[in-house]
């Protein structure tokens, strides 16, 4: 048989075998290190976190322990403990998610469940210009619109010109958008068949939509809400220019909680704003405030990281396999 | 054998009264009333729904009307110099005459009159007044700094036109200094107001003023956002700041991000999509991409300040290679940065346009006997552009917008010189908005809201570009 093509046995078993193609290789070989280079930017980010914030540590101004149990952060005089610019993070992380939350998962539900496909071509773009728009444009929008606004509601004596409702608002605004696609995502997933199933049994949209559709997509719909927390918590132009440069430093007296710690008309220096402006003038290197805003990095990063695989974690462990 | 009793039947039962008692169901009257309500309750929410998502498109129709607001509008102005005293200082008819009227000649030498001998050496060196004569150096002088190894500009030849001559005049001459400003709708619908304001307070706050009195105020109607706003350079002086140099700079920077993150993007992409088997190596480079994804930008810029301003000085200076940045805060850093940023965005938008094309295609290559990468390369790639086109410029957008990376590798917040090289220092628009809002003076917040349009029209410019793109792309290939 193998006579009939011209080649003996050897001949063909040598055809069968694979080519060894350089160039090919060379192809493969180079994608691979385009992919391998996100690798080498993860063990950046996290061997220069490390290594500053270890000279941030070793430091003689500061111990690890100071810096996880202290209530006050005083660059200038030498105290650095975490806890009011995690404190200032957190408020205006939560007044935003206490803005974008209904908003986002209504525009999402209602997109998904409600809207006409006119009534979504509408409001489908404007949700995306909505991500397009920069950060520092919200900032800007915070402190001429927002600040004056609520100073006008409340009263310039009560509303200072840096607050964190202001900046807390404005971060929800921004986070609306991540909310309601994700939402929108998760519940687009939702087979079809639950739906028909519960309109057979006579159930009203309404009914369909909350008692249906949005507990099959609680998981898709939590992971969304978890990211927009992060994202939140790592938003930095809006909580730099409108909650200020002064760290919330608090003690645990008669009435700090309602008096300083959860005031939510005075401003708050975030973790990521102490970051900004301890940058931005000329920060020389190896001082102690070069070291700090890696230690807050840190901080940061670890936080943020542990919610976003917190997302992944709820959509594998809690994702209903529907067919 | 007896013969078995028939067995005993029930009593026959009716639905529904024999099964439920009489008042189970709800009466005619009961079931119309629950309906009803039930009805109100969902046409309630439905409103409620409906009221949120119209709050968020309100969100957004406010903060572009905030902007556009802030970009136009009345100003009062207190001139240096009226420009009907300058007139007819030097002998022209005011009534008659305006300085646009005046030739190049004539503007010289007003301004010749004007500004202290330094300063008009120093614009004379930036660009020659006249083709044959020196107005403010001396000849013997202009022939030693030319002939030095730091010529200025003013030494390459060019003279300016009457325009420039013009804007010179006012700036210098007529030195307007802006000390009130106005939005745009107020400043129509009630332009006696603002004058109002402005009169009691000159009166209220004298010193605030410093020298000026009330009888000198000016007003005119100011565009904040107008194409001289794009090619004017910084200044420190709201009246007379551009954003030429903070818009070069964002240009800059989306090349170099480009440069970057587009090919070892796409290329990652492709070996994910297309290469990798899916051992332990390649699964942590996907994991790691998703958690790359969401890491703050902030915390990017923190990368870039440690390695690539500080580690890599010698080569993001440009000191390697002979050029001479004083140190490592560049554009190129930043580029770079803001590219590492843009990375997994690229990837992970590049990877769902790959895993769209259809299976058929591939295995129709591999069936005609081509390699893998030849299948990829003239038949999965083609197909994926569009998609890979349009994710790509829309992390693109993202990356010009990006503020806290740039302030973290040492954007200068001042600077009035254009980039002329990846080893610059530079500023960028975002930087330049952050600088002005942050300034308490209400003059830079009008300024920081032209800047953030001129930012805006960018970027819808970019989508614009990337929906025009894919259109025509997907045309072609289906």
């Amino acid at each position: 048989m193998a006579s009939d093509v011209g080649l003996s046995d050897a001949g063909m078993e040598q055809q069968l075998k694979r080519k060894h193609r350089p160039f090919e290789r060379f192809i493969v070989g180079t994608l691979f290190v385009a992919g391998a280079i996100s690798i080498a930017v993860t063990l950046g980010i996290v061997w220069e976190l490390g290594s500053e914030s270890l000279l941030f540590f070793t430091d003689p101004v500061v111990t690890i322990g100071e810096f996880f149990t202290t209530t006050t952060w005083q660059p200038q005089a030498g105290v650095f403990g975490i806890w009011p610019l995690i404190l200032g993070t957190l408020y205006i992380t939560v007044i935003a998610l206490v803005v974008a939350v209904p908003i986002g998962l209504a525009s999402a539900i209602y997109l998904s469940e409600y809207a006409s496909a006119r009534v979504r071509n509408f409001f489908k773009p404007v949700l995306e210009i909505l991500v397009g728009i920069p950060t520092v444009v919200f900032g800007f929008f915070a402190l001429t619109f927002m600040t004056p606004l609520l100073r006008s509601i409340f009263g310039g004596s009560v509303v200072g010109f840096f607050n964190v409702l202001s900046a807390g608002i404005v971060v929800g605004l921004l986070i609306v958008p991540l909310i309601s696609s994700l939402a929108e995502d998760a519940m687009a997933a939702v087979p079809n068949s639950l739906r028909q199933a519960s309109y057979g049994l006579g159930a009203s949209r309404l009914e369909t939509s909350l008692r249906v559709v949005v507990p099959a997509a609680l998981s898709g719909i939590a992971a969304g809400i978890v990211v927009a927390m992060s994202r939140a918590i790592g938003e930095t132009m809006v909580v730099t220019l409108a909650a200020g440069a002064s760290p919330r430093n608090f003690g645990f007296g008669e009435d700090a909680l309602f008096g300083t710690i959860l005031n939510p008309f005075q401003g708050a220096q975030t973790m990521t704003g102490y970051i900004a402006i301890t940058a931005n003038g000329d920060l020389s290197y190896n001082t102690v405030d070069y070291n700090s805003i890696f230690a807050i990095g840190l901080t940061l990063f670890v936080m943020t990281l542990g919610l976003n695989s917190m997302s992944r974690r709820i959509v594998r462990r809690f994702r209903q396999e529907y067919e | 054998m007896s013969t078995a009793a028939p067995p005993e039947l029930e009593p026959a039962r009716h639905f529904p009264s024999d099964y439920f008692p009489s008042d189970y169901f709800p009466s005619e009257d009961e079931y119309r009333g629950l309906l009803n309500k039930r009805t109100r309750r969902a046409r309630g929410i439905h409103m409620l729904l409906l009221l949120l998502l119209t709050t968020a498109v309100l969100g957004l129709a406010i903060l572009l009307y905030t902007i556009v607001d802030d970009s136009f509008g009345l100003v009062a102005v207190v001139n240096q110099n009226e420009p009907e005293d300058v007139l007819a200082g030097y002998g022209y008819d005011p009534d008659v005459t305006v300085l646009s009227d005046l030739n190049t000649e004539q503007l010289v030498e007003v301004l010749e009159g004007t500004v202290s001998s330094g300063v008009g050496r120093r614009l004379e060196r930036e660009k020659r007044f006249f083709e044959d004569r020196l107005v403010f150096e001396s000849q013997e002088t202009w022939g030693e700094i030319c002939a030095s190894s730091d010529a200025p500009p003013g030494c390459g030849g060019g003279v300016r036109g009457k325009g420039d001559v013009l804007a010179l005049v006012e700036e210098r001459v007529i030195a307007p200094d802006i000390v009130a400003a106005e939005g745009m709708v107020a400043s129509i619908i009630n332009p006696n107001g603002f004058k109002d304001s402005v009169e009691a307070d000159f009166a209220a706050n004298p010193a605030s003023y410093g020298d000026y009195t009330y009888d000198q105020v000016r007003y005119t109607w100011r565009a904040w956002f107008s194409w001289k706003f794009v090619t004017t350079p910084a200044s420190d002086k709201p009246e007379l700041a551009g954003v030429r140099t903070a818009v070069l700079g964002s240009i800059w920077l989306v090349v170099i991000t480009v440069l970057f993150a587009v090919p070892v993007g796409v290329g990652a992409a492709i070996y994910l999509e297309e290469f990798a088997k899916p051992t332990r190596i390649n699964d942590l480079i996907q994991t790691n991409i998703n958690n790359l994804a969401g890491v703050p930008s902030i915390v990017y810029g923190m990368l870039g300040l440690a390695i690539l301003v500080r580690l890599l000085e010698p080569i993001t200076s440009g000191s390697l290679f002979g050029a001479g940045a004083p140190n490592g805060r560049t554009i190129l850093s930043a580029g770079l940065t803001l590219g590492l940023l843009t990375l997994p965005v690229v990837i992970i938008s590049s990877q769902e346009a790959i895993r769209a094309v259809p299976n058929s295609l591939r295995n129709a290559g591999l069936g005609l006997g081509a390699t893998k990468w030849q299948t990829v390369r003239s038949q999965v790639l083609p197909v994926a552009v569009p998609g890979i086109l349009t994710g790509t410029i829309l992390a693109v957008a993202r990356a010009i917008g990006e503020t806290a990376p740039l302030i973290l590798v040492g954007a200068a917040s001042f600077i009035t010189v254009s980039p002329n090289g990846p080893f610059s220092q530079f500023t960028a628009l975002p930087i330049q908005i952050f600088q002005w809002t942050s300034f308490p003076q209400e003059e830079w917040r009008h300024l920081a809201a032209a800047a953030s349009l001129v930012l805006l029209v960018l970027l819808l410019t970019l989508n614009a570009v990337a929906v025009i793109l894919r259109n025509r792309y997907s045309r072609r290939l289906t």
